[in-house]
C-alpha cells in the first residue's frame, strides 16, 4: 500500500508542477496577483508530496519490503540500518527521486523565505523551477519508477555494492545533490530575469543566498566524495579526473565564478549579462552531469545504470532546458545595459580575471572530459584523456588565480592604488619566501612545481590574513579597538577571509600529499618490521573476523616511533558472500602532520616463497588532512556569508514611486 | 547490447575481484633497482587498464593489468626509455591505453584548447577593461579634465 | 557583434548536443577498444603445444604463406562463454571449410586437455600461452577473441567476445566471406 501511496504522491506532485508551470508566469505577465501567489501553494504542495514519496521509498527500504523492485535490487535484510536507509538514494531511480525532492525543496524555500523578492520575479522564477520539475517528474514516472513492484517477491535482496556501504559515501549524494540541484533555483532566477527583461543589483542581492547555499553544499559533497575515495579505495589518492568527478567539479568552478561575478553586479551594477550566463551555465553543467552519469556514454568507475533509452529522454530534457535558456539569453542579453566604469587596476578587473581563469578551467575540463566522445564520433578512433592531461592543463591556470586571490581583496572598486597595495603586501612576500625556505630545509628537497605551488599557497594564506588584519587595523590600534572593528565587520567579510584561507589550507594538503608521499609495498610474514617515514611498523599476523554481512581477514600492525608506541593499525580484507565481492578496508592513523595508511591483501601468486605471507602496502601522506580542514573552512566561510544580515534585513527594494500624499510632520 | 553484456562478463572473469579494490602492485613484480622501479610505477600510472572502467594499471587488480606491469618492467630492464616503453604498448593496444593523449593532428584541438580558451578570454577581458575606461559617464571627469582641475586648484592654492 | 557573441553559447550547446546524441547510439559500446592489428601483419609469437596433447604448437610462421584466410581463436577452459562458442567454431570449420588455429590463454595444460577432450578439438594447431605474453602481442583484453587472418599473414578482422547468437554469427560469417572473396580475387 505504502509504495502505491508514494507513487500516487509523485503523480500529484507532477500535477501541481504542471499548474505551477503555467499559472504564476501568466499571472506575472498579466499583473494578476492571485495567480502569481498561487505559486506559493503549489510549490509547498509539490515539496510535501515528493517528500511523502521519498518517505514511502525510504520506509520500504527500512522494513526491507522486497515486493518493491528497487529494494530488491539495492538492499538486503542483513545490511546495517544506516545503509538500508541510504539505499533509498543509492540507485538510479532513488537518486532521481532525491533530485526532484531537492528541486522541490528549493522551490518551496523561495516561496517561503523570499519575502522581499517582488511578486512578479518570484512568480516567474517558481514557474521556471516548475518547468524543470515537470521534466524530471515525468522522466521519473514514465521511465524510472522507483515504486515498481515485483511478484513473486524474492526471499531476500541482491545487496548493495559493499563498496558503497560506508558512512561517507552514504551522505555524499544528499550533500552533492543539494548543491548540484540547488543551482536550479539560481538558473530559474536567471531565466525569470531574462523573461522579465531586467537584471540589476537588487536581483543579484536576492539570488546570492541561494547561490551560497548551493555552493556550500556542493563543496561539502565533492569534499566528502573525495574523502571517501581516499580512505576507502586503498591507494591513497583523492582525485582521479574521472568523468563523474569532473562532472561535479565543473558546476563548482562555474558556481564559484558566479559567486564572484554576482558581487560585481550587486555592488557596481556591472557584468550583468555575464552573471546571467554563468547562472544558466552552472545548472546546465549540473544537468549535463546528470545525463553523462546515467546514459552510459562514457566509461567511468562511478557510472550508474547504463541505459541509452533513458539517456535519450534526459538528453531531450537537456535540449529543452539548456537550449531554451541559452536561446533566450541570445535573444535578451544584448538588450541589457552594461554598466561599470573602472580602471585597469581595480577590484572589477581582478574579479574579471578571476572569472576568466575559472571559466577557462571549466571549459578545459569539459573539453577534456568529452573529447574522447568527440574524436570517436569524428574518426572512430578511441583515446583516453586522463590525469596527465588535466593536471597539465588545470594547474597552470589555477596557480595565477590563487595568486590573484591574494591580491584581489586589497584592490578597491573602480580604481585601486597598486603601489600602495604592493607595499602592504611586501611583508606577505617576505613571509612567503621564509616559509618556503623552512619547508625546503625540513623536507630536504622535492619537485620544483611543488615549491612553486607551495609559495603561491603561502602567498594566499598570508595575504588573506594581512587583508583581514588591515581591516581591523590589527597592531595599528589598541587590541580592544581591533576587536570592536572585527565584530562590526559584515559577516560576508569574515566569510571571504575564512573561505580564501580555507583554499590555501586545502592547497597545503594537495601539495603535501602529492609531492611528499612515501610508500612501501612488501610481502610480510608475522614478525616482520617495516620502516616508513620515520615510523617502525611490525606485522603481527592476520586473523579471521566476522562482520554483519561479511567475513574478513584482519591484520595487526604495531606502529612505533623511536621506540615509543604510536598506534596499532587493523587493515582488513573483506569478503561479502551475498554480493560475492571482496573489498580492502584500509586502516589509517591520522593527524595534522599526515596519514599513515595501511592496506592488506593476499598475494596474487601463492608459491612456496610466500606461502602464508600477506602483501602489505603502507603509505605516508603528509598534510593530507589539511585538504579536509580547508574544505570545512570553505564551507564555513560560505555559511558566514550566508548569515550576513544584509542578505535578509537590508535586502533592497526596487525604487518605489513617490507617495501621493505627504503626511504632515507633527 | 549482447556484445556489451558478454564484454562485461569477460571483464569480470578476467578481474579476480572488483577492479575497485586496490593494492595492485605486488612485491614480487617490483624491480630490485629503485630507480627503474620508480620509473615503472610512474609509467604504470600513465597506462590505462584495458578491461577496467577508467583505471591505471598501477592500481588495477585485473590479470591483464598485472601482465602489462610486468611487461613495463621487462622493457625497462631491457634498457628502453620511458617513451619507448609506452610506444611498445601502444603498438599493441593503440592510443587508448595512454592516459596522456598523444600530441598528433587528431588531438591538436584538445591540447590547444586550454591556451585558446585563455587567449580568447584574455582578449575579452582586455576589451571589457578598455571599454570600461571610456564608458559614457557625463558627470565624471575624464583623465585630462581631472588633471586640468588639479592644476587649476594647485595654481589657485599658490596664489 | 554583441548579438553574435550572445548567440555563441547556444550554438556551442547545440554542437555538443549533437555529439551527445551520437554517443547514445545503442550499437555503440563505450568500453570496446579498436584493434591496432587490423590491416597489419600478424604479431611475432611462437607458442609451444599444450603439454600432453597430440596437437602441434602454433607460431607466426603458420599464418604466413597460406592460400586462404584462416581463423585464430583465443580460448581457455576457465572461460564460460568459450564453451558455447566452441560449438559454433566447430560448425564453422566443418561448413566453411576454413582452417582454425587456437591460442590457449593462461590455461593449465591439464584443464585445457580435459576441456578439449570433453568438447572435441576443432583446432589444427594450438599454442599454449601460459603467461599471457602472446596475448599481449595480439592486443588481447579478454577471452574469447577471434581473428581472421589473410593468407599472407595480414590480420583482417577481429571479433571480441563469443561468436554466439544469430547476430554475432552472421557478422562473423560475413567478414569471413568477405576475406575469402578478396583472397580469390587477389590470386
Amino acid at each position: 500500500m505504502i509504495p502505491e501511496i508514494g507513487h500516487f504522491a509523485l503523480a500529484l506532485a507532477l500535477a501541481l508542477a504542471l499548474a505551477q508551470s503555467v499559472i504564476p508566469i501568466l499571472g506575472a505577465s498579466r499583473g494578476n496577483l492571485v495567480w502569481m501567489r498561487s505559486a506559493r501553494a503549489t510549490a509547498l504542495g509539490q515539496c510535501l508530496f515528493i517528500a511523502v514519496a521519498f518517505a514511502a521509498l525510504m520506509r520500504s527500504f527500512v522494513v526491507s519490503d522486497f515486493t518493491v523492485r528497487n529494494v530488491v535490487e539495492n538492499s538486503h535484510s542483513l545490511k546495517p540500518m544506516l545503509f538500508k536507509i541510504a539505499g533509498t538514494w543509492g540507485s538510479h531511480e532513488g537518486s532521481l527521486l532525491l533530485w526532484v525532492l531537492i528541486l522541490a525543496v528549493f522551490g518551496a524555500g523561495v516561496a517561503l523565505f523570499g519575502s522581499n523578492i517582488p511578486a512578479a520575479l518570484k512568480a516567474r522564477t517558481l514557474s521556471v523551477q516548475a518547468w524543470i520539475s515537470v521534466g524530471f517528474l515525468s522522466f521519473l514516472l514514465l521511465t524510472s519508477n522507483p515504486f515498481e513492484r515485483v511478484f513473486p517477491p524474492p526471499l531476500n535482496g541482491n545487496d548493495l555494492n559493499p563498496l558503497l556501504q560506508d558512512v561517507g559515501l552514504a551522505m555524499h549524494p544528499p550533500l552533492l545533490y543539494f548543491g548540484y540541484v540547488g543551482f536550479s533555483i539560481v538558473f530559474s532566477f536567471a531565466v525569470a530575469a531574462l523573461i522579465e527583461g531586467r537584471v540589476d543589483a537588487a536581483w543579484a542581492r536576492w539570488v546570492r543566498p541561494w547561490t551560497l547555499a548551493a555552493w556550500m553544499s556542493l563543496t561539502a559533497g565533492i569534499a566528502l566524495g573525495s574523502w571517501w575515495a581516499y580512505y576507502e579505495l586503498g591507494w591513497g589518492g583523492w582525485w582521479f579526473w574521472d568523468p563523474v568527478e569532473n562532472v561535479s567539479f565543473m558546476p563548482w568552478l562555474l558556481g564559484t565564478a558566479l559567486l564572484h561575478s554576482a558581487i560585481v553586479t550587486e555592488k557596481r551594477d556591472a557584468f550583468k549579462s555575464w552573471t546571467i550566463l554563468l547562472a544558466i551555465l552552472t545548472f546546465s553543467l549540473s544537468l549535463l552531469g546528470t545525463f553523462i552519469v546515467r546514459s552510459g556514454l562514457l566509461t567511468s568507475v562511478h557510472a550508474f545504470a547504463v541505459d541509452p533509452e533513458r539517456g535519450l529522454y534526459i538528453l531531450m530534457l537537456l535540449g529543452i532546458s539548456i537550449g531554451g535558456s541559452l536561446a533566450l539569453y541570445a535573444w535578451r542579453a544584448p538588450t541589457m545595459e552594461g554598466g561599470g566604469l573602472f580602471r585597469p587596476i581595480s577590484r572589477e578587473t581582478g574579479l574579471l580575471v578571476n572569472n576568466l581563469l575559472l571559466a577557462a578551467a571549466t571549459g578545459t575540463v569539459l573539453f577534456g572530459t568529452l573529447y574522447p566522445l568527440f574524436l570517436e564520433a569524428a574518426t572512430n578512433e578511441k583515446i583516453s584523456v586522463g590525469p596527465p592531461f588535466f593536471n597539465a592543463a588545470f594547474i597552470p591556470m589555477m596557480l595565477p588565480l590563487v595568486f590573484i586571490m591574494g591580491l584581489g581583496p586589497f584592490l578597491s572598486w573602480k580604481r585601486a592604488d597598486l603601489a600602495g597595495v604592493l607595499q602592504r603586501l611586501g611583508v606577505v612576500a617576505a613571509l612567503c619566501v621564509g616559509a618556503v625556505m623552512i619547508v625546503w630545509y625540513l623536507a630536504e628537497g622535492g619537485p620544483l612545481l611543488a615549491y612553486i605551488s607551495l609559495a603561491i599557497a603561502f602567498w594566499l594564506f598570508f595575504a588573506t590574513l594581512r587583508e583581514w588584519a588591515g581591516r581591523v587595523k590589527l597592531f595599528e590600534v589598541p587590541f580592544a579597538e581591533s576587536r570592536r572593528r572585527a565584530r562590526n565587520l559584515p559577516r560576508a567579510a569574515h566569510g571571504m577571509t575564512l573561505a580564501h584561507a580555507g583554499l590555501a589550507v586545502a592547497m597545503f594538503g594537495f601539495i603535501g600529499s602529492s609531492a611528499w608521499k612515501s610508500e612501501e609495498i612488501l610481502f610480510v610474514q608475522p614478525g616482520d618490521m617495516i620502516a616508513i617515514a620515520g615510523f617502525d611498523v611490525r606485522f603481527d599476523g592476520a586473523e579471521k573476523v566476522q562482520g554483519p554481512n561479511y567475513i574478513a581477514d584482519r591484520g595487526t600492525l604495531v606502529v612505533t616511533r623511536n621506540g615509543e608506541p604510536v598506534t596499532t593499525l587493523y587493515p582488513e580484507r573483506r569478503v561479502y558472500p551475498v554480493a560475492q565481492t571482496t573489498t580492502t578496508e584500509s586502516s589509517i592513523r591520522s593527524n595534522m602532520a599526515g596519514d599513515l595508511y595501511a592496506s592488506l591483501a593476499e598475494p596474487a601468486s601463492q608459491d612456496a616463497d610466500n606461502a602464508g605471507a600477506w602483501t602489505l602496502r603502507i603509505l605516508y601522506e603528509p598534510l593530507v588532512n589539511f585538504i579536509w580542514l580547508g574544505s570545512v573552512m570553505l564551507v564555513l566561510g560560505g555559511g558566514l556569508s550566508l548569515s550576513d544580515r544584509r542578505l535578509r534585513v537590508g535586502a533592497p527594494r526596487r525604487a518605489a514611486p513617490a507617495p501621493m500624499h505627504a503626511t504632515p510632520a507633527e | 547490447m549482447k556484445q556489451m553484456v558478454h564484454r562485461l562478463i569477460l571483464a569480470l572473469l578476467l578481474a579476480a575481484a572488483l577492479p575497485m579494490t586496490a593494492l595492485a602492485v605486488e612485491p614480487d613484480e617490483m624491480l630490485a633497482d629503485p630507480v627503474l622501479e620508480a620509473r615503472a610505477r610512474e609509467l604504470s600510472k600513465e597506462l590505462r587498464c584495458v578491461v577496467c572502467q577508467n583505471q591505471d594499471i598501477d592500481s588495477s587488480n585485473a590479470g591483464v593489468a598485472r601482465d602489462l606491469r610486468l611487461l613495463v618492467r621487462e622493457r625497462l630492464v631491457a634498457g628502453d626509455t620511458d617513451q619507448e616503453v609506452l610506444d611498445y604498448i601502444v603498438a599493441r593496444y593503440g592510443d587508448f591505453v595512454l592516459f596522456k593523449p598523444p600530441f598528433k593532428p587528431e588531438t591538436y584541438a584538445l591540447w590547444f584548447a586550454p591556451g585558446v580558451l585563455l587567449l580568447i578570454g584574455s582578449a575579452a577581458v582586455a576589451l571589457i577593461v578598455m571599454r570600461a575606461r571610456r564608458r559614457r559617464n557625463p558627470s565624471a571627469l575624464s583623465d585630462e579634465e581631472e588633471a586640468a582641475v588639479n592644476e587649476l586648484l594647485a595654481r589657485g592654492a599658490k596664489e | 557583434m554583441v548579438r553574435l557573441l550572445a548567440a555563441l553559447p547556444v550554438l556551442v550547446a547545440v554542437v555538443f548536443g549533437a555529439f551527445l546524441l551520437w554517443g547514445l547510439n545503442p550499437n555503440r559500446d563505450p568500453s570496446s577498444i579498436p584493434s591496432v592489428l587490423i590491416s597489419q601483419p600478424v604479431p611475432q609469437f611462437d607458442l609451444p603445444a599444450v603439454e600432453g596433447m597430440d596437437v602441434p604448437g602454433f607460431a607466426r610462421a603458420d599464418l604466413v604463406g597460406n592460400d586462404a584466410p584462416v581463423i585464430v581463436n583465443v580460448f581457455a577452459s576457465w572461460c564460460v562463454p568459450c564453451r558455447a562458442e566452441h560449438a559454433v567454431l566447430t560448425r564453422l570449420v566443418r561448413d566453411e571449410n576454413v582452417r582454425l588455429f587456437g591460442i590457449n590463454y593462461k590455461d593449465k595444460p591439464e584443464d585445457a586437455r580435459a576441456w578439449l577432450e570433453e568438447l572435441g578439438n576443432p583446432y589444427e594447431k594450438i599454442g599454449s600461452d601460459l603467461e599471457g605474453r602472446a596475448g599481449i602481442e595480439w592486443g588481447l583484453s579478454g577471452v574469447p577473441e577471434t581473428f581472421i587472418v589473410g593468407g599472407d599473414g595480414t590480420v583482417l578482422f577481429r571479433y571480441v567476445g563469443p561468436i554466439v547468437g544469430e547476430e554475432p554469427q552472421a557478422q562473423f560469417r560475413a567478414a569471413l566471406r568477405q576475406a575469402q572473396t578478396r583472397a580469390e580475387v587477389g590470386s
